[in-house]
Formats: structure tokens, sequence, C-alpha cells
């Protein structure tokens, strides 16, 4: 029983995390905590993951993702029970530009369910992986989060933070066994972006973003674009001179 | 909102997942398994899984999907809906015998369990059932035992129609699996390339992750035409019968080879193609087969995944089941308007003679007359239908 990979998922409704805990039910025996707000859902997750794999165990739980003190007790109990060896941060909300700025109260919340909360999960994780000398920590942000744009800066702005956090974390636990790694996903088909896709955009498969996410957290890549043209395509978007960027629509 | 119909993985090759002027209740995401009884290799799950992905994760423990089509992509619900059969029909006959529970939500509201069991006869109306008695929401599936992800194969060239049902007469018995690749623009000569498998002996080793080719856009022609047909049927003919005899191949490159190619069917250009698949009893098959494949020869419209195999004995349980006791023939024809319509005709008369039919998975133009002929149980199939449902294909053959 203690050679399963402990693996815990914060926002483990999202497709992406769903799609990535399947593949590591074909990879090895494993232990889930999934943490979700929306409980009945991560719990068929749960009976699903339960049915696919011979070796899987699999906990549920729900706790407050804005609340400092909750995260803090809730990563300490889940490493008093052993060492974590991966944890995905996948929780958020695509929140629409236009409400954000018609109503700073939206706007403010973007910010802490997808900046301020992912930041404050991974910077209980590290703690607790420092003394373990071991772990790595996943966390999904965007491209959106590579220049900000007037179609989304505020959710682009959340991911934003995520992006200059887990490079200070990176600096920290540089040359030790603890790994850190940001996933940067284009458009990818999920219940998130049901509304875009209906628009007729074109995106990525889900199943294909989580498959690059799980090798990523496994080599322990730094940043990765998934799918990876968009490290070209995000370099253009970042290195284009204000004078072009600022008449494109964009 | 107008009638509904259910959609899966839309691999349907006519308009049995179509809805024009209506809308499409998609099974994408009821993609959750329910339940797996590793002792009785029974599992429950949502109508959206696709089949590959239950090989993915039910061969490693030691069970298998005991049907499966010429792809893995599709989903279960399709499956059932579409009663499919594999290359060892002659062994385990359709993907309804294996199914012992549906449960159907109904335009209503109305939640309903059938089976062999349960409902049987709202069972044999949904297995084959084209989606018209409700929306499989989850299905409890029986598998079977399997050693492991490896084949032993052989590949045997034929020169004959005849050598063709000597071979396959002679494999039913010993083989799991049987299929024929027929260069049908041979004409008169025909030759083609039979392929046998059995669950390999030795199942040691991962198989190698196959590589996937995508083709990235639709050329501005059919890359199928006349003048590059018989070369692609030539080539392959004679690479497959210099490589013959036997070898340990992985189960998904033997029985999925497209599955590889994503988005293949670009390769028939813009106009697309159709597909055609008969049944023909065994009695008058040789003779219709023949028929057809003059009939084709003279049209000069060729087709290279032409596609030949014997189904066994054991009756289809749905109403609109396609497998019967027989000679099965899928071919495809890039879409040439009016001379590819006009060859369907022809063909059309050969198996409605013959006592066939044609294949309503693949179907997007057969006449209703035919579908009345090659399906005389579908009459039966009205009391069991889902009042708020129609395809294009329903009002097409049954007229709502």
């Amino acid at each position: 029983m203690d050679q399963k990979k402990r693996i815990v998922v914060i926002g483990a409704t999202s497709a992406i995390a769903e799609h990535c805990c399947r593949l590591w039910v074909q990879k090895s025996p494993v232990e889930f905590i999934l943490v979700a707000r929306n409980l009945p859902l991560a719990q068929r997750i749960a009976t699903d993951l339960r049915a696919r794999g011979a070796a899987v165990d699999v906990s549920v739980e729900t706790l407050d993702f804005l609340s400092a003190s909750a995260i803090a007790e809730a990563v300490a109990r889940w490493t008093a029970q052993g060492p974590v060896d991966i944890a995905l941060i996948a929780h958020g909300v695509l929140s629409p530009q236009l409400p954000c700025q018609e109503d700073i109260a939206q706007a403010h919340q973007s910010l802490e369910v997808n900046g301020v909360s992912p930041v404050l999960f991974a910077e209980a994780f590290a703690g607790t992986m420092e003394r373990a000398g071991r772990g790595t920590i996943g966390m999904i942000g965007s491209v959106a989060g590579d220049r900000g744009r007037r179609a989304n800066y505020v959710y682009g702005a959340s991911k934003a933070l995520m992006d200059r956090y887990a490079q200070g974390l990176q600096h920290r636990f540089a040359g030790t066994g603890v790994k850190v790694v940001l996933i940067k996903p284009g458009p990818t088909d999920t219940p998130m972006t049901a509304q875009y896709k209906a628009q007729g955009r074109k995106m990525a498969s889900v199943e294909s973003v989580a498959e690059g996410t799980v090798n990523a957290i496994e080599r322990g890549t730094p940043v990765a674009y998934l799918p990876r043209k968009w490290q070209l395509i995000m370099f253009v978007v970042r290195n284009l001179p204000g004078f072009i960027f600022n008449r494109l629509n964009i | 909102m107008g009638p509904v119909i259910p959609l899966g993985m839309g691999r349907s090759y006519g308009d049995a997942c179509l809805n024009p002027g209506g809308a499409l209740l998609s099974t994408a995401r009821l993609d959750r398994f329910h339940s797996f009884d590793p002792e009785m290799g029974r599992l429950v799950c949502e109508a959206g899984v696709q089949l590959r992905d239950i090989q993915r994760f039910m061969v490693p423990r030691g069970w298998s999907l005991p049907v499966i089509p010429g792809t893995q992509i599709v989903s279960v619900g399709g499956a059932i809906a579409n009663d499919v059969h594999g290359k060892n029909h002659h062994r385990v006959g359709s993907f309804g015998h294996h199914v012992r529970n549906v449960k159907l939500v109904r335009t209503d509201g109305q939640v309903v369990d059938c089976g062999p069991g349960v409902r049987p006869d709202l069972f044999t109306a949904t297995v084959g059932g084209i989606g018209l008695t409700g929306l499989i929401a989850t299905a409890e599936l029986q598998l079977q035992p399997v050693t492991g992800p490896w084949l032993d194969t052989e590949i045997l060239p034929y020169r004959s129609l005849e050598e063709f049902l000597t071979l396959a007469d002679d494999s039913e018995s010993l083989w799991e699996h049987t299929v024929s690749w027929l260069d049908c623009t041979a004409g008169r000569r025909t030759r083609g390339i039979f392929l046998r498998a059995n669950p390999a002996v030795d199942q040691s080793g991962e198989p190698p992750r196959p590589r996937r080719l995508a083709i990235p856009l639709t050329p501005p022609l059919s890359l199928f035409n006349r003048l590059t047909l018989p070369l692609f049927n030539a080539l392959y003919y004679h690479l497959n019968s210099h490589r013959g005899g036997a070898r340990r191949r992985p189960f998904e490159t033997f029985l999925f080879p497209l599955d590889d190619m994503q988005d293949w069917n670009r390769l028939y250009g813009p106009r697309g193609f159709y597909q055609y698949q008969l049944v023909v009893p065994r009695d008058a098959g040789p003779a219709a087969l023949r028929d057809i494949l003059d009939i084709i020869a003279k049209s000069g419209q060729g087709s290279f995944l032409a596609v030949i195999k014997t189904f066994g004995e054991r009756p289809s349980s749905g109403l609109l089941s396609f497998p019967m006791p027989g000679i099965t023939l899928s071919l495809d024809f890039p879409n040439r308007g009016a001379p590819t319509e006009r060859l369907f005709v022809e063909l059309d008369a050969v198996v409605r003679e013959a006592g066939g039919r044609l294949y309503l998975a693949k179907d997007a133009r057969m006449p209703r007359d035919l579908f009345e002929t090659g399906y005389p149980k579908a009459p039966e199939l009205a009391r069991f239908r889902d009042p708020g449902m129609s395809s294009g294909m329903s009002r097409r053959l049954m007229g709502h």
C-alpha cells in the first residue's frame, strides 16, 4: 500500500484535472485526495476513477478556497498522513471581462479565485515539500497571463500573478528535489469554455492537454505551453511593439 | 426546439445522427465509468465513453470488450444504437449480445431500464434502434477475459472469390478475427488479402505507442480517383503479398488501422465520399458479389477500402440490426454526384434481388423500399419510439 503515489488535486472537477487523474490511474497505483467546491460532481469523478483502476484510493473533500487558514490546515493535515508526491492546483473560473469592468466586486472575486487562492495552496505545499525534500507542484496557469489584453485582462492578471509566483518558487527550489511546473494551456475544449466553442472557436482537446500536463509534471518541466504551438504564438504576442499591439482587437 | 436525436462521436457515415431542423443531444461529456466488477468482468458506464477508453483501462486488467468495430473511436451509446459488429462476428455476434442493461432517458423525462431480462421488447428496439427509443444514458456491458494486447496474425493473398470463401470457411473455427481486403479495380480477376488473427500465445512486452498521423488539410480533389485507384490497389496488394505470413502484432494496429490516421476522410476531397455496406445471405452471396464487382468495374468508379467478411450464424438481437448470416462487403466511393448515385441504384437492385440489406450506420441515401424489404421487422419499432425523437435518417426511411 505504501508505494501508492499520493496526489492531491485542488479543483478536482476541472476537466483538465479530471483527465490528468485518468492518466495517472493508468500509470501506477495511486491515492487521490480530490478537493472541490462541487462535492456531488467530485463524488462522481471519484466513482469513475475507482472503477477505472485496480489500485486506486480516492477521498473527496471540500473547503473554503479563499480562506488562508483553511488552506494551511488542510495541507498540513494531508501531509501529516504521508508525503504528497504531486499537488495539482487546477481550480479557476473563466471570468468574462465585461462584468469585471462593470462591477469591481466581480473583478475582486476573479483575482482571488484565479490568482490568490492557487498561490496560497502552492505556498502551503511548498513548505511541507521542502521539509520532505521532494514533491512536485503543478499549477494550471494560462496563455492569458503572458500579456494583458483588453479582452480578458482581469483573468489574465490573476494568471500572471501565478506566473511570477511560480518563477520565484522555481528559483527557491533550484537544485532541490522539489519541482514546480507551470502549465499554460491555450483555449481548451472543456465545460469552462463551452460558450466559446459554441461560437466556433477551434480548441485543443482536453485529453491532449491533460497528457501534456501529466508529462510535464513527470519531467519537472518548469513551464509547459499546451499545445506547444502556443509557445511560439505567445512569444510573438509578448514581443509585439505597442503601436502594433494596440491596433489589434485580440 | 423540434425533434431531438442523440449524438455520440458522430462516426456514422450518414444521417443517423443528423437532425436538420431539430437538435442533437451530445453525449460527449457523459464519459464516466460507474462501476467495474473485476471478478465477473461487468462494466457499468455512461453512453459517451469511447470504446478506446474502455480498452485502455480494462485490457491491462485482463478484460476486453468482446465486440469492437473497425474504429475504437465510437461511443458506447453509438455502438449499442447501431448494434455494431467486429472482425470476430462469427465467434461472438454483435455488440448488443454483450449488453446486460441499458438506462434510457426519454424526452418526457421518464427513465426506463431495459435488457435481455427486463423489458426485452424495448431492449430489442433499442439495440440497433439508431437512437430512436430514447437517450441511452448508461449501459452495463459484459467484457471477456483477455491475456494481453498482442495478436498472432496471418496475411494470405487470394486470387478469386471462391478462394476467399474457402479461406473464410476454413478460418472460422480456428481464428477469432477474420477480415479481408478486396481489390475491386481488378475487375474479373478478383484478388485480395485475407487477414486472420488469434490472441497471441506470447503476450510479453508493451506494444509500441502507435505513431499518430493527421491529414492536415482537405485536398481540392479526391486523392482516390480513376487514375490513382488501380495504382493504390495494386501497390497495396503486392506489398501485402510480399510481407505475408505470420506475425505478432498489437491488437490496435491490426483491428483499427485507420484510428492512427486522424481526419483520413479528408483524403476524399471537399465532396467527401459515400460508404456502401451490404450483406447478402450466404446462398445468394457469391453470385450477387460477382454481379456487384462487375457493375463496379464497368462503372469505372472504384473503392480503395473494399472490405469483405463472412458473418456467423448467431441472429442479431435488434429489430434493425444489420448482421445476418451471409457475406458483407463495404465499399467507399468518392462522391462524384450523379454517376455515383446511378451506380448505387444498380447495386441496390442486386442487393434487393439477393434478399440482402444495407447498413444503416453507413447509409445516407438508400431508397425507402430497400429499407422496408431489407428490414422486415422495422414496423415493430414504431410502438417503442420516443415521440420526441427523430433524425434525418428516420424521417427519410420511416416518414417521421
